[in-house]
């Protein structure tokens, strides 16, 4: 990538960020986004069965941005997601019983069926809630990050939003509150290029979304978004700063939707070419990394495959476990509209 | 408790200094309510008395300021949000009706919103169609808000501590026409609890239902008709949602008729609510159809006359009284 004139903007992680790359490490961003994707592929075809209700966002192809920003962030840290949630659900440690049981519409799913694939919710990972208002979680992870400030109990907030919501005011309205109020925010633009089916050539004119930190004095990076030690490299780097009390960072993260706008059947109009499709898979998160992986000498194929063994056998355990959970009662269809 | 009389802005803004000195999770941001102390002076003193950790200016943004309420709220603190007018609150309201309102109920109850939002409503001041709307409908629609509207000094104090400590989102209106209104307020913390109405005067003949600041057109009707024989009784909900409808009713069944009162536009407004509910319980004791008495269906004008024309008074709503009561 070159450089601009954009003052505040840094293009790619660090150097040497992979360098001292650890087992460890590579397993556990290896873990997250392998148990995205199996998620996503097997709710997807669920819906597409008729088995569960509801329709999808499917987060595939976007896996290295979650778990790479996730792997540092704690579960006293508090992110607000989209309308494409479930992988930053995962991610942040979300379990796949009460995931599916929501998607089931079930009382033992996270939001005891009240909220469906779009509001998954996670208090005690910091998932403070998935949005299917594009934008709408934004102003909310400034609070969240407000009330960090406030207490001084040094956890941070992370908002994750795609290339079209940095088109909605209430982005702008929230960096910019977030900026001058240096609240320890982390905002992470994943940009599949698209917003809906709409390319960023038609809704934009930017080619690099990071540059509108310069609108609101924060620093903002451009990150390749299927590199998850690229990603995790650049989150680290800003969780710092936002620790340090200096305030927010826009991080957009290049990244890619294999799947359409919403739903598995894949596209419905040529609105984007097959062959661009392909070439993004040329460089799939979850393979990059299997290979930096294995030829460093850190993980053997067979701890990568053991991987996704243990997550197909979860994801089956967790569609049994929603598919017997009982349905709620319309009875308490008045429940938590208040507290009381 | 110790009485005395204070305006209806400085009873507000008592409420907030007590209940600020009471629970530190409680802060205040909004558009000029620090340095300034909010453009009516609800907010005198605090960022004196708080200091500019617990009460912060805003950038003029008003979906950032809710968002701000919004996430803190589900993080515990106490957040008071002011909108200045009541008719910014368009500019907010993705994070006021789709997040605020809904997180409880879509997230299967993991999660409350104590936020209060603060604001000024109602007409009478020359300030036009985008700073003079009563919106309380639009909001009260919604499952999962509370509006509050304080009708009085002593409920100005009561319903913004009432609002702090509930733990839902809920929009208290004060009245802009109302900020220099007198009334006895206690010295001590005291809160109003929400979704108990006011009877502000009993009597026989007739109910009036009246709102915001119409309780105070409503009081002076009412003394108007006393001198004609006429009784009426007064009933200030004090908040449109939760509704205290059974109050009303009871009050129904007594008078028989029922005359209900507010500056929003009468289409779709908090009185076409009222009305449906009052006949659906207590259509038997009814001598004449419940009446409303409320704005034409047009914007807020400017010039004084047509305002005047606009906003009901206390001669009007005599006047309606006297219909419904000459009617049976």
């Amino acid at each position: 990538m070159t450089e601009t004139l954009a003052p505040n903007v840094t293009y790619g992680p660090p150097e040497g960020y992979a360098a001292g790359v650890t087992r460890e490490l590579v397993l556990d961003l290896h873990r997250r986004m392998v148990r995205i994707r199996m998620f996503e592929e097997s709710a997807g075809k669920l819906v597409e069965s008729g088995d569960m209700p509801g329709f999808l966002h499917l987060y595939v192809g976007q896996e290295a941005v979650a778990a790479g920003v996730m792997s540092v962030l704690d579960d006293v840290d508090q992110i607000t997601s989209t309308h494409r949630g479930h992988g930053h659900a995962i991610a942040k440690g979300a379990e796949f019983r009460p995931m599916f049981a929501e998607l089931y519409g079930k009382t033992t799913g996270y939001c005891k069926g009240r909220g469906g694939s779009m509001h998954i919710v996670d208090m005690n990972r910091g998932m403070l809630g998935a949005n299917a208002i594009v934008g709408g979680g934004i102003p909310i992870a400034i609070g969240a990050a407000f009330a960090a400030q406030y207490r001084g109990d040094g956890s941070v907030a992370a908002s994750f939003f795609g290339d079209g919501a940095t088109n909605i005011g209430a982005f702008h309205e929230s960096v910019n509150m977030a900026a001058v109020w240096d609240l320890p925010v982390l905002f992470i633009c994943e940009n599949n290029g698209y917003a809906e089916f709409t390319a960023q050539g038609n809704h934009m004119r930017l080619d690099d979304i990071a540059e509108r930190a310069n609108s609101y004095g924060i620093p903002g990076v451009v990150v390749d978004g299927m590199d998850a030690l690229a990603v995790r490299a650049v989150a680290k780097v800003a969780v710092d700063r936002a620790k340090r009390g200096e305030g927010p960072t826009l991080i957009e993260a290049k990244t890619y939707r294999y799947f359409d706008h919403q739903g598995i059947k894949g596209m419905r109009i040529p609105y984007r070419d097959p062959a661009e499709v392909e070439a993004w898979k040329e460089r799939d998160a979850i393979r990059l990394l299997e290979v930096i992986g294995t030829e460093r000498g850190l993980v053997r194929p067979e701890d990568f495959a053991a991987t996704w063994a243990q997550t197909e056998t979860d994801i089956a355990d967790a569609i049994e476990f929603a598919r017997s959970s009982p349905d709620p009662d319309p009875a308490d269809i008045l429940d938590d509209v208040y507290t009381v | 408790m110790n009485t005395r009389e204070l305006t209806y802005v400085k009873a507000f803004n008592e409420g907030m200094h007590q209940i600020m000195a009471e629970d530190p999770d409680v802060f205040l941001i909004g558009e000029d309510v620090a340095g300034y102390g909010g453009v009516f002076h609800m907010f005198d003193g605090l960022l004196t008395a708080y200091g500019d950790r617990r009460v912060k200016d805003t950038p003029i943004a008003e979906q950032a300021i809710i968002g701000v309420g919004v996430g803190a709220a589900a993080r515990g603190l106490r957040p008071v949000c002011d909108l200045m007018f009541m008719d910014f609150i368009g500019v907010a309201m993705d994070q006021i009706f789709n997040q605020a309102a809904k997180m409880k109920y879509m997230f299967g109850g993991a999660v409350s919103v104590p936020l209060t939002i603060t604001t000024a409503g109602g007409a009478g001041m020359s300030a036009a169609a985008q700073h003079s709307q009563s919106l309380e409908a639009w909001l009260a629609h919604i499952p999962g808000l509370k509006v509050a509207m304080p009708a009085s000094p002593y409920d100005a104090k009561g319903l913004i501590v009432g609002a702090i400590r509930d733990d839902n989102p809920v929009i208290v209106v004060l009245n802009k026409k109302m900020l220099g209104v007198k009334g006895p307020v206690p010295e001590e913390l005291y809160a109003i609890p929400l979704g108990v109405a006011n009877v502000v005067q009993e009597g026989d003949d007739v109910t009036i239902v009246a709102i915001g600041r119409m309780v105070l057109e409503a009081t002076k009707a009412a003394q108007a008709l006393g001198e004609e024989g006429i009784s009426a009784e007064v009933i200030d909900p004090r908040t449109v949602q939760p509704l205290d409808i059974d109050t009303i009713v009871t009050s129904a069944k007594k008078t028989n008729r029922v005359l209900i009162v507010h500056e929003a536009v009468q289409f779709g407004g908090i009185g076409a609510e009222i009305s449906s509910q009052v006949q659906e319980s207590a259509f038997d004791y009814l001598d004449a159809p419940v009446t409303r008495l409320a704005a034409p269906f047009a914007p807020v004008p400017y010039a004084p006359i047509l305002e005047n024309a606009y906003i009901p008074d206390a001669a009007r709503i005599a006047a309606a009284a006297r219909q419904l009561v000459e009617r049976s």
